[in-house]
Order: structure tokens, then sequence, then C-alpha cells
């Protein structure tokens, strides 16, 4: 038993994408999240450190934002600035197909 | 008895299905219209049918349009084939004319261009008539635009080529082996012409001729591209005389003004991700805008991989006064600010901008 298990190994695991709204401190600590508990907070942590990190070095550059989007093919994150923190929006993007769609008439 | 040409059309939508035997049935040679929902439907009235003519959407459940698409190509190499898709990634452009197919649309200009597209597939059931079905040779490959550009003249055609290259396009006008007029990044007749053969690789089509275009090219093609050679030669390899040098550098920065003016943005500034010198026009908060760049593209990189959210394809940032958008090629970060009011698809706007200030 369990031969082609350690033939074949076991199969690739696939990372859920977070979606939902997460609101962080200036710390980037979560203060309110609606993203599924499977995420883990430390890294909806490290998305809001990350993000805050942008909009002081935007400041630092002279060019404050008062919204920053990062656009990937898989998923869009969409942060505002918040009094400090920020609060941040996950979409991920169900691919090209919605331009198909609408074409149709 | 006069026999119809026959179209299969191959989508999975069938409102999409309807649309398009309604419009191809009202072609002035009244072909006749079948329609297939997937692939193995597709290939079984390829087997039976004598279809002249495909045209496929790419995104399809089980085989897609690509791997659809290469399969006629090897099975039925005299059947004609067009892609219909709503996949506007010039990349899927690239990889169809790559296997061989001999026209791409966007189903988001077929309204806009509806009478031009039935003229390309009246064009190509035209052409099967003229070759006998299954003469000729297709798939131009290694060519320059030069070596294109004189087929088409010394075989005194009358055609449009619409060239791409990545969001880039531009077009040629050709009439009885006369060049008579050319559109690119902005500019028109001799200036664009140069300017297109400037381009290293692209992909091109050959729409319906247009008699009635204006022309705006007078001199004969053989010495435009003979003279256009002669400046591109110059350009590639600079005098080492320091008025040439000089004149050469002002030409340049005169073009990417024009580009940025032309396009309506407000700065662009182009940033070594590995270090070195930024180039920027338009702003004077070169270093400052070249930081915030390249820590944007490091944490776009870490984001990216914590969240295996696939690459990035652009940031864009929002302050009072301006929209900020950056795109990111290979070792380069280009950042283009944009006034606040604009409104325009800026990622689309960008990437031509980014295009045509690399080229």
């Amino acid at each position: 038993m369990g031969i082609l298990k350690r033939l074949f190994g076991t199969p690739a695991t696939v990372q859920q994408l977070p979606a939902g709204t997460v609101t962080v401190d200036r710390q980037g600590q979560v203060v309110t999240s609606t993203v599924s508990s499977v995420i883990p907070v430390a890294l909806l942590e490290s998305v809001g450190r990350d993000v805050l990190e942008l909009f002081r070095e935007a400041r630092a550059a002279q060019s404050p934002l008062a919204e920053v989007s990062l656009h990937f093919v898989s998923l869009r994150i969409t942060a505002r600035e918040l009094r400090g923190g920020a609060i941040i929006f996950l979409f991920p993007q169900s691919a090209t197909f919605t331009t198909q769609k609408t074409a149709h008439p | 008895m006069e026999t119809r040409h026959k179209i299969l059309v191959l989508d999975d939508d069938a409102d999409w299905l309807a649309l398009c035997r309604e419009q191809f049935s009202a072609l002035p040679s009244h072909p006749e219209v079948l329609t297939a929902r997937d692939a193995k439907r597709a290939l079984a009235l390829l087997e039976t049918e004598k279809i002249r003519l495909l045209v496929s959407d790419l995104k399809m459940p089980r085989i897609d349009g690509l791997q659809m698409l290469a399969i006629v190509r090897r099975r039925f190499p005299a059947t004609r084939t067009v892609v219909l898709s709503g996949m506007e990634d010039e990349e899927y452009r690239s990889r169809a004319y790559a296997l061989g197919v001999d026209l791409f649309w966007l189903k988001t200009e077929l309204q806009r261009n509806i009478q031009m597209f039935n003229e390309c597939l009246e064009s190509l059931l035209g052409q099967l008539d003229r070759e006998g079905g299954d003469t000729g040779f297709r798939g131009v490959q290694s060519k320059s635009l030069m070596d294109i550009v004189q087929m088409e003249c010394l075989a005194r055609t009358s055609t449009v080529l619409r060239i791409t290259r990545g969001p880039l396009v531009a077009k040629l006008w050709i009439q009885e082996g006369e060049l008579i007029d050319a559109e690119c990044e902005g500019a028109r007749g001799e200036a664009a012409f140069g300017r297109l053969l400037a381009w290293k690789t692209g992909t091109f089509e050959n729409l319906p001729a247009e008699p009635e275009r204006e022309r705006t090219i007078q001199k004969p093609v053989n010495t435009l591209l003979l003279e256009t050679a002669q400046t591109l030669d110059e350009t590639a390899h600079p005098s080492a005389e320091p008025d040439s040098v000089e004149s050469n550098l002002h030409r340049q920065t005169m073009w990417k003004l024009a580009q940025l003016t032309r396009e309506g943005a407000d700065f662009v500034v182009v940033v070594p991700l590995a270090g070195g010198e930024p180039e920027a026009m338009g702003t004077q908060s070169v270093g400052p805008l070249a930081d915030w760049a390249r820590r944007a593209a490091e944490v776009a990189r870490r984001l990216g991989e914590r969240l295996e959210a696939g690459p990035l394809s652009h940031i864009a940032g929002q302050a009072a006064d301006r929209q900020i958008l950056m795109l990111v090629r290979e070792d380069r970060a280009f950042l283009v600010g944009w006034p606040a009011d604009a409104l325009e698809n800026l990622p689309e706007k960008s990437r031509k901008l980014v295009a045509s200030w690399e080229s």
C-alpha cells in the first residue's frame, strides 16, 4: 500500500487566491477582514505592510498617492490610504473572458 | 450549377453562432454557413463537408481554438482559417498568425468594422476561386518589412497591409503596386513609412484595398526604401562627428516629446531596475520617482510570489493631481504620469506609449 504515492508523490497543491476586504492599521496589523479564514492572517499582514510601504515611499517621492492598484494576471490588489492605515480590496481575476462575453450583442 | 462556398463557424456561444450565421449568409457570395459549438463537432464537419473557410473562437472547453487551428492546419491545409476572438492580448494574435491563420479579428472590433470584416471574408473565399482551392503558398517567416513591401509592390497588388507590433498598429496602403499612403504612431505619409520600417518584429495581415484613399506618398517605393534604409543605417551606426551625434540626440528627444504630447501624458520615467541612471521626460522629480518605481517593482515581485498571483500586468496609482501607471518590461520599469482627469484606458495608452518609446 502506498507504493503509488511513493512512486508518483503527492499531487501539487493549488493555493487559493484571497478574495475580500482587509483593513490594516499603520503598523500593518489586520483590524478587520472579510477574507476567508483559510488564508493565514500573517499573509494578509504581509500584504498590508507592502501596501503601506508603497504609500510611504510615494510620500517620500513628493507624490503622495490616495489609491494604488497592483494588477496581476490572476489577482488585483487595490488599496486606499486610511488615516495612516489602509483598506485593501483583493479581487481574484476570472481570466480573460469577460471581454468576449461583453462583445456579444 | 454554381456551388456555394461553405463556411464553418466554431464558437461555444449559441447566440453568437446564430448571429454569425445570419451575418455570413448575407455575404455577396451567399455562402452556406455551418456551425459547431465544440471542436469535436467541427472536426466531424470538416471531415464530411468541403469547408472552404473556418471561423473559430479561441476560448472553448476541452480543445481550445489554438489547438483546433493547429489540427486544421495539419489535417486540412486547404481550408482558410479566421480567428474571431474576444482575447485582446496581442500574444494570442501573434500565436494565431504563427499557426498560419489567415486573419485575426477581435469581436470587439467587429461591430465597428463589420463591412471590412465581410470584405476580408469575401476576399479569402475569392482567393480560393482564383487559386483553384489548394494552390499557392502561405506564411512569410523571417522576412523584413522591406521584403514584404517589395513583394507586394512587385506583384502589383492592391491591398492594405495592417502591421501590428505589440499594442502598436500601422497601415500601408498599396494601390496597383504603388505605395500611396502610410500611417504609423501618429505620423502619416513618408514620415510614417520611415518610422514603420524601423520596427524589427511584428505581424501583418492583408486587408481589402481602399482605392479611394488619398495619396500622400509621391515617391516611388524603391526610392523611399533606399532613403529609409540609409536613414536607419545612419541611426544604427551614427557618425562620430559631434554635430551628427548631437543632431541624432536632438531628433530622438523631439520624437519622444512628440509621443508624450500626442498621447496626452504628463511624464515618462524609464528606470533600469538593476540600478543606473533613469531616463525621464516631463518631470523634475526623476530621482524620487525612480526610487518609488524600483521599490514598487520589488514589492510587486514579492507579493506576486507570495500570493502566487501570476505575472504583474501593471501598477496604477491615484494622486490628488495626477494618475501614474507603471509597467515593467524585462529589466526596466516605465512610470507614466497622466492628468488626474484622464479617463481613457490608461493601461492600454501607456503600453502604446512605452512600445513607441522603446522603438
